[in-house]
């Protein structure tokens, strides 16, 4: 069936596509009360997204240990699908958590806020379940677009006004390259469908067109997900926008940049790894060690969030220089890896970034030095920072040891050794930085001694995802079991 | 009773934990019940340890005994292995027993800035990761343990410690960490390795690599001993160990010193002889050179410190020593002789450390030339001092002898593929050691205990006598000092079945 009858005569299965569908059901209703909520009682478009969102994940549970396609298979609805269906509306909640007070006593556009990171989320939702290049592109766009708008809710802020320029142009440039890319692609293969793109390119293994065209989209998704050298926005970016915007970044969008290219890689590219392998590994060295290099030397908490998340794509990425066709066994291992790390990722990072936004709220600033003592100050603050650093740096009791060790082992099963021992060393200088922070909340004594009370959202919301984590540390099959039936 | 058979080891391990979560969710406020509860987890670990001594059979104590073994990350096959033999054993209940008379000395005392909710629970958590390394029998589980301890003992140091502490306590982490993940990536190698995969560690001795490069073999072998002899710390791997154990609070210093020590040298003995035996007869000679280094070089150490603390610190670098020796014999003797000095040791460190922090309460001062005559003003006091000190320098009739004994004995009959020449050289090291110790403790002892008391102190004011709380912490470990070094059978009976087993995967 070709992509033409599929869109005239679609066979669609409602069910399937009924997560997307509610999700964007909910933003559309966002967009409305929000029209005719009076001022005062806009906050009201929270409670609503979040329902939606529920709703959105009570959708995906419905599909649990399905395997469906629709539209002509570019929709595929599969455990990996649903993991990071289920993933992305995990995030959604936090973040929507972490946004509430933010939003409210800043007045900042709140239905509209609301309405826009539906959106971008439901791009999240949808690439899930891609399995064809326009869908891919059309839901990466989705992801990126109201995000940028996001960025840019502080119209008073210089900063944040800067921050979406240049997350603007650097998405522009690199959905350029990337379309340019998937325009290759479809010119060699006849072919937009991921399956059919595989046995299609196997044959032309060698051509340098093949070479070029995966090239292209691999540095327009590099883009998407800050990695070394295409870097550069991120950490301005983040500082510059509203810090659960620069929260929602750091994960939603990164992790949704990342589900393209796993799938893309495992299940369109595989047959010419070789040809592209190499340029993987060389990423995620540079995207590791000049990530955690610089964030040594940060002395803002966002800005080191975002370089500390910059490194953490380096571990991801090393998952992706671990493909070869000819070994299914090692293949599958690297896939469930990086499954694993980026829903580990995606907690753990969201938890440090609300713990800032928290400690933001009542004391105006994001500088680690005023971080001093916060043990003093507000020990639940601090303990829980303190539990997200850690599981970041890899250290038990948090999940993030699994995370590493999971990347670690794929590494070391696929002979990868100087990969092993690169994210080694990696893993030790980070180690060094997070837990620079750990001292000076805990060890250095604070300069002011007034208590910090955090907000009961916030608080409620830090304490169910360090708990998680914690979970997950004790009991990794809750996420690995997951992981193993995800194959693309 | 086979529900106490299947529950009463991972009791044990866990309860602490359980406590430590139930202390976050309380208030701080109330004092007097952080401190019960606390106590009370730490006691009921003990019951669960007790229970655990009742249901071993020690007739059979070469075999792994109360195992559990259930499914717990299926993807990577790693399981919740568990189990005990007579090497774990003393290792098992000497953590249990240690930190719950630490729990007791935490009503007498809790050092700067005070926060006993935070300081039990730090502790109980600590307990959890290290009586979990003596009963882990999956890698994996065993690396968890492994690292769990790091993050308790680093805020231990760095909040509770003395004036340096955050340089210690952030050498302490990184340095644990660096060797650690060696460790890992041996005990991922040995994984993927193994036909079918596994990361059990009686099923890899089974598998045994003898089938694989002997390259392989020692290269995993050195990751392995790079994660242990940091821990230990061998020399030249001890330069955190001073530090750590002298900034650390006195709680901190006797779980470091009595527990967290062992979990290196018992990583050797659980880990590294019995999966990689023949790289473990490579490497003895080297092991054994760097042990009877540390023995003297500890020792010297000694002799120049004038921070109490400080001395007891380099004094376990030289023990530590005379256990790496006694492994690195490969002999039945020798690894017997090394168990009982991990226990030895742990009793006997513990309680200086226990002293020293004692000191340093009433006089505000470990400076050894600042001190003096501490048996007119305390004598009872001062008799503890004197009695753990020549305990510690090895006397016969208490713990510290039988350890080093056994394993001088062992070196000079070392296991026939080592070169015996070389092992007699070592031996006779060690005894230049033995009389180092002795030097130093006397000397110490001379000075601090001996003499005139300084003017500062002639007053009196603030210095008292032994106190009831701290009695009741270190009575235990007085009287096991004591019975181990009459009835050394106390700990050998059980040891001796699983070495024998142990070195039957030597050859």
């Amino acid at each position: 069936m070709d992509l033409a009858q599929a869109i005239a005569q679609p066979s669609v299965d409602w069910h399937a596509l009924s997560p997307d569908i509610v999700l964007a059901a909910a933003a559309c209703m966002v967009l409305i009360a929000d029209l005719f909520l009076p001022e005062e009682s806009k906050w009201l478009a929270m409670p609503l997204s979040a329902a939606g969102i529920l709703g959105t994940l009570a959708a995906v549970v419905s599909l649990a240990g399905e395997h469906r396609t629709t539209l002509g298979g570019a929709v595929e609805i599969d455990t990996f699908a649903l993991v990071f269906k289920g993933l992305f509306c995990v995030i959604g909640l936090i973040v929507l958590a972490m946004s509430f007070g933010y939003f409210r006593s800043g007045r900042y556009y709140q239905g509209e806020y609301y309405f826009l990171m539906l959106c971008s989320l439901l791009g999240g939702v949808v690439i899930s379940s891609a399995r064809e290049l326009v869908t891919l592109f059309i839901a990466l766009e989705l992801i990126s677009i109201p995000a940028i708008i996001m960025t840019a809710l502080r119209k008073a802020d210089v900063k944040s006004n800067e921050a979406a320029l240049k997350f603007f142009l650097f998405s522009v440039l690199s959905t350029a390259v990337m379309l340019y890319g998937m325009s290759l692609v479809y010119g060699i293969t006849g072919s937009t469908k991921l399956d059919e793109i595989r046995s299609s390119i196997a044959s032309s293994a060698d051509e340098p067109l093949v070479v070029l065209s995966v090239i292209f989209v691999v540095i327009g998704f590099a883009f998407k997900i800050s990695a070394v050298p295409f870097h550069f926005w991120a950490p301005d970016t983040y500082e510059g926008a509203p810090s659960p915007v620069a929260a929602f970044l750091s994960t939603a969008s990164k992790i949704g940049g990342f589900v393209g290219l796993l799938v893309l890689m495992f299940r369109a590219f595989p047959e010419v790894a070789d040809t592209w392998r190499p340029a993987f590994a060389v990423l995620a060295t540079l995207t590791m060690t000049v990530g955690n290099l610089i964030a040594l030397r940060q002395q803002h908490i966002i800005r080191l969030l975002a370089y500390s998340g910059i490194a953490q794509s380096g571990y991801v990425l090393v998952t992706l220089a671990l493909i070869d066709p000819t070994r299914p066994e090692a293949n599958a291992q690297a896939l469930e890896s990086a499954i694993v790390y980026l829903a580990i990722y995606g907690i753990m990072d969201l938890g440090a970034f609300a713990a800032a936004v928290a400690f933001a709220r009542k004391t105006g600033t994001y500088f680690l030095s005023d971080y001093a003592g916060l043990w003093r100050r507000s020990p639940v603050l601090a303990t829980l920072m303190a539990g997200f650093l850690l599981s970041l740096a890899g250290t038990p009791p948090m999940a993030g040891a699994w995370a590493k060790l999971f990347v670690f082992a794929a590494a070391i099963n696929s002979e990868v050794y100087w990969l092993a021992a690169v994210m080694g060393v990696n893993a030790v200088i980070a180690a060094w930085y997070y837990l620079a922070v750990v001292k000076r909340m805990f060890l250095d004594s604070p300069e002011v001694d007034e208590p910090i009370e955090v907000p009961y959202l916030l608080r409620a919301t830090m304490g169910v995802a360090a708990f998680a984590l914690l979970a997950v540390f004790i009991y990794p099959a809750f996420i690995t079991s997951l992981a193993d039936k995800s194959l693309l | 009773m086979n529900w106490v058979d299947d529950w009463a080891l991972s009791l044990g391990t866990f309860l602490p934990a359980v406590g430590a979560a139930v202390l976050m969710f309380m208030p701080a406020r109330s004092e007097k019940l952080v401190k019960g509860v606390g106590t009370l987890f730490a006691f009921l670990a003990l019951v669960a340890g007790v229970v655990v001594l009742a249901r071993f059979d020690f007739s059979n104590a070469g075999a792994l005994q109360l195992q559990v073994n259930e499914s717990w990350i299926p993807q990577i096959n790693a399981r919740y292995h568990i189990g005990i033999d007579g090497i774990s054993l003393p290792l098992f209940v000497l953590s249990l027993l240690v930190s719950f008379l630490c729990t007791i000395y935490m009503w007498w005392h809790i050092p700067e800035p005070g926060k006993p909710k935070a300081f039990f629970a730090l502790v109980l958590l600590l307990e959890t990761g290290m009586t979990g390394c003596f009963v882990a029998l999956d890698l994996i589980l065993f690396f968890i343990f492994w690292e769990l301890v790091l993050v308790p003992m680093y805020f231990m140091i760095g909040i509770w410690g003395g004036p340096r502490r955050a340089y210690a306590a952030v050498k302490f982490f990184l340095y644990t960490l660096f060797g650690s993940l060696f460790m890992l990536l041996g005990f991922l190698a040995l994984y993927f390795t193994s036909d079918p995969r596994t990361f059990d560690m009686i099923e890899l001795t089974r598998q045994g690599f003898g089938g694989s490069s002997e390259l392989f073999q020692n290269l995993v072998f050195l990751g392995l001993f790079l994660g242990f002899a940091i821990k230990v710390p061998m020399w030249p791997f001890h330069t955190w160990l001073p530090d750590a154990h002298t900034e650390a609070p006195t709680v901190g210093s006797v779980l470091l010193a009595a527990i967290m020590l062992k979990m290196g040298t018992y990583g050797f003995i659980r880990i590294s002889l019995p999966i990689l035996p023949d790289a473990a007869i490579t490497f003895a000679p080297a092991i054994g050179i760097l042990a009877v280094i540390a023995i003297i070089y500890g020792a010297l150490c000694c002799l120049a410190q004038t921070d109490l603390k400080r001395m007891i610190a380099f004094s376990s670098v030289g023990h530590m020593g005379f256990v790496m020796l006694g492994i690195a014999t490969l002999t039945d003797i020798g690894i017997n002789g090394a168990i009982f000095g991990m226990v030895a040791h742990g009793l006997i460190t513990g309680m200086l450390f226990f002293l020293a922090g004692s000191i340093h309460e009433r006089f505000h001062t470990r400076d050894i030339p600042a001190l003096g005559g501490i048996l007119q003003q305390m004598p009872k006091f001062g008799s503890l001092l004197v009695y753990s000190a020549i305990a510690s320098l090895g006397l016969p009739g208490l713990a510290g002898f039988w350890g080093e004994m056994l394993a001088l004995l062992g070196s000079y009959n070392p296991h026939p593929e080592l070169n015996e020449t070389l092992f007699r050289v070592l031996m006779v090291g060690g005894g230049i050691g033995t009389v180092l110790t002795a030097g130093y403790f006397m000397w110490m002892l001379q000075r601090v205990i001996l003499g005139k008391v300084p003017d500062k102190f002639a007053s009196g004011h603030g210095i008292f006598d032994v106190v009831r709380l701290e009695w009741y912490a270190w009575a235990p470990l007085l009287i096991l000092i004591i019975a181990a070094g009459l009835y050394p059978k106390l700990v050998l009976g059980v040891t001796d079945g699983a070495v024998q087993t142990l070195l039957g995967a030597l050859g």
